[in-house]
């Protein structure tokens, strides 16, 4: 996938100039560094997902352990594809997705930028917008709960007290159409900083000359946004939008603290859904086959994006 | 650049920019004092309407999350010595006394084990790691490097059902040492790739130098690529912390007692009817505090450890 920037990284740096003098050969050493780490992946990551694909062919139930395991074939697969259900936890993933991507995008991208004209004091303050993503999502769930209480929160009052809405009419957290906008704003909340600092390491990779020379050839600031600091940043704003895309695609701590799915299952994000099955249902074979089909979705997903963003760097 | 370059901003649109920023960081703030100020208060002042911005600061939500309390009769009240320190006193004044302590405390010595176990064990072994691959020739490096990253995209969830059942068969289920080895899987892939950034950039020829000089290249590496790498190795590390520090899916679905973080157990801290919000403001408060002590430490090296990822990936 990314394979062009890892060679072109690998390429250049120059080849070994001194020899082994003595003790251990590099050889040797490079494999003794390296063993660890990959013994440790295999072991805590390949193994695990292949033993989840294998499992996904089965009726196996991890609760029930003297129960013979039969062997399904595909129709674990075939019932989660055909469910309604699993639409509607998607659906709600997706609505997740695009929103939180937007805002993100959006909010982000003007704090870097406006940060970028460093004013007086601009390294406190990003310290300060920075400091929900260092959170504990679970924790900031749970407490954003708290402040979205229709009777008591912070948020209905401040609702009331700028709009004139009164605070006890509506409840963000238990009303279907605002409780996805209430999982939203806190995901929003919390992680546009990270959009945010990528976006300024973006406008600080461009070089000051090239706006010189735009200036020179009387290039209008509109103009040069759009023709200079767009394109120029774009390719970080797709990492950003990327990182948060996985991130969000496997979403589970935040939502779970703060909705937990509800009100019915508006909210239930495919990773909800797949906990419910695996861990509360014990439904493992079924619920293996749901985590590979996300799994290859998230996979197929970044792929394609990561084609579409290499097109974009090669510009 | 000089201060009269034409790419540098005007003091007006300086003064408008930092308005904006100084606005957008005001309202972040905003629910982080909520949480903080929550904490200090009594159950009625948390929970009254309109909200109480001023009020009388008490450490009930801290007594509260530190132990557990029993109610009393007032006859069993009055027999009772005088209270010891202002927990009793606090306590008493509800018809209460103190039975023991809460579970909070041994959460969050599992969070301080596990977060700082896996953080070295991912440190030591990302650097390891991250030297081998900046500087020795081996082979298939480029893929190992990108499924070394990959491992990154699995979520937890997908892979959680196996690993639950064969830290069963292993005993490690519910152990330090199991949450340990897990975060250091998860974190290692982002250390690995930190780290060989920041050891790329050290220059081969100290190395080579000091190969000349008779040492060997252990030695080589321990006395002049360790000290060099730091500041590197630093913020690595406390990007692994933060996140082995907050992670919440796996702790919620292989612990249940022992090896159990705060993460999942600050939000289920009940009173009576309901949540405990100030003893769960208390609770985020103390949990929150070694992250921000580092965010603010680390500052400098944020937008680096952060950009390395991205430039790199």
């Amino acid at each position: 996938m990314t394979n062009s920037v890892i060679t072109a990284a690998a390429k250049a740096t120059p080849p070994t100039v001194a020899r082994r003098i003595r003790g251990l050969s590099d050889r040797a050493i490079a494999w003794i560094f390296v063993a660890p780490t990959i013994f440790l992946l295999l072991a805590i990551n390949i193994f695990p997902l292949i033993w989840t694909v294998q499992l996904s062919f089965t009726d196996y139930r991890a609760n029930r352990l003297n129960r013979e395991v039969e062997w399904v074939g595909l129709r674990n697969y075939e019932r989660i594809l055909t469910d309604d259900g699993i639409w509607m936890n998607m659906q709600a993933t997706a609505h997740f997705l695009v929103w939180t991507i937007v805002f993100q995008v959006l909010i982000g991208f003007a704090l870097a930028y406006l940060i970028n004209k460093k004013f007086k004091g601009s390294a406190l303050w990003t310290t300060i917008i920075v400091l929900p993503m260092m959170l504990s999502p679970a924790v900031v769930g749970n407490f954003w709960t708290f402040l979205y209480q229709p009777q008591i929160g912070l948020i209905n009052y401040m609702v009331e007290f700028f709009t004139g809405i009164p605070a006890s009419s509506f409840s963000m957290l238990g009303s279907v159409t605002l409780a996805p906008w209430a999982i939203v704003i806190v995901d929003t909340w919390m992680w546009t900083p990270f959009v945010m600092l990528i976006c300024l390491a973006g406008l600080r990779s461009i070089p000051d000359y090239i706006y010189e020379a735009a200036e020179i050839d009387r290039a209008s600031k509109w103009r040069q946004f759009w023709t200079i600091t767009v394109p120029m940043v774009l390719p970080f704003l797709m990492l950003a939008v990327l990182f948060r895309g996985i991130e969000n695609f496997k979403m589970f701590d935040l939502v779970v603290q703060l909705t937990g799915g509800g009100p019915g299952s508006i909210t239930e994000l495919a990773s909800i859904n797949l906990k419910r099955e695996a861990f509360e249902k014990w439904r493992t074979g079924y619920s293996s086959a749901y985590a590979v089909i996300l799994f290859v979705t998230i996979f197929g997903l970044a792929s394609i994006y990561v084609k579409a963003l290499n097109k974009v760097k090669a510009r | 650049m000089s201060a009269h370059s034409i790419t540098e901003p005007s003091a007006t649109t300086k003064w408008i920019s930092g308005g904006l920023v100084v606005a957008y960081a005001v309202i972040t703030l905003i629910p982080l004092l909520w949480i903080v100020a929550t904490g200090f208060k009594t159950p009625a002042d948390a929970i009254s309407y309109p909200p109480k911005v001023v009020f009388d600061p008490t450490l009930e939500g801290y007594v509260n999350l530190f132990t557990t309390r029993t109610r009393v009769t007032p006859e069993q009240l009055e027999a009772l010595p005088p209270p010891a320190n202002f927990a009793e006193e606090i306590v008493r004044s509800y018809d209460m006394v103190i039975a023991g302590p809460s579970r909070f405390g041994e959460r969050f010595l599992n969070s301080v084990i596990i977060g700082f176990g896996s953080t070295f064990l991912s440190v030591f072994l990302g650097t390891l790691a991250a030297y081998a691959f900046s500087r020795f020739k081996i082979p298939l490096k480029d893929d190992l490097l990108f499924f070394i990253l990959s491992t990154r995209m699995m979520p937890p969830i997908a892979v959680a059902i196996p690993i639950f059942l064969m830290y069963r068969q292993l005993g490690l289920s519910d152990t330090h040492l199991g949450m340990i080895l897990l975060y250091t899987a998860v974190n290692i892939s982002l250390a690995v790739w930190l780290l060989k950034g920041f050891i790329d950039e050290i220059p081969r020829e100290y190395e080579e130098a000091a190969l000349i000089d008779g040492y060997t290249r252990f030695q080589a590496f321990v006395k002049v690529v360790l000290p060099q790498a730091a500041t590197g190795i630093a913020s690595t590390a406390i990007f692994c912390l933060i996140f082995a520090w907050n992670e919440y899916a796996f702790a919620v679905l292989l612990t249940s007692g022992t090896a159990q973080t705060a993460p999942p157990f600050i939000p289920t801290i009940i009173g009576v009817g309901g949540q405990d919000w100030p003893a769960v403001a208390a609770g985020a408060t103390l949990f929150l505090l070694p992250v921000l002590i580092f965010t603010i430490l680390l500052r400098k090296h944020l937008l680096r450890g952060i950009t390395f990822g991205a430039v790199r990936k």
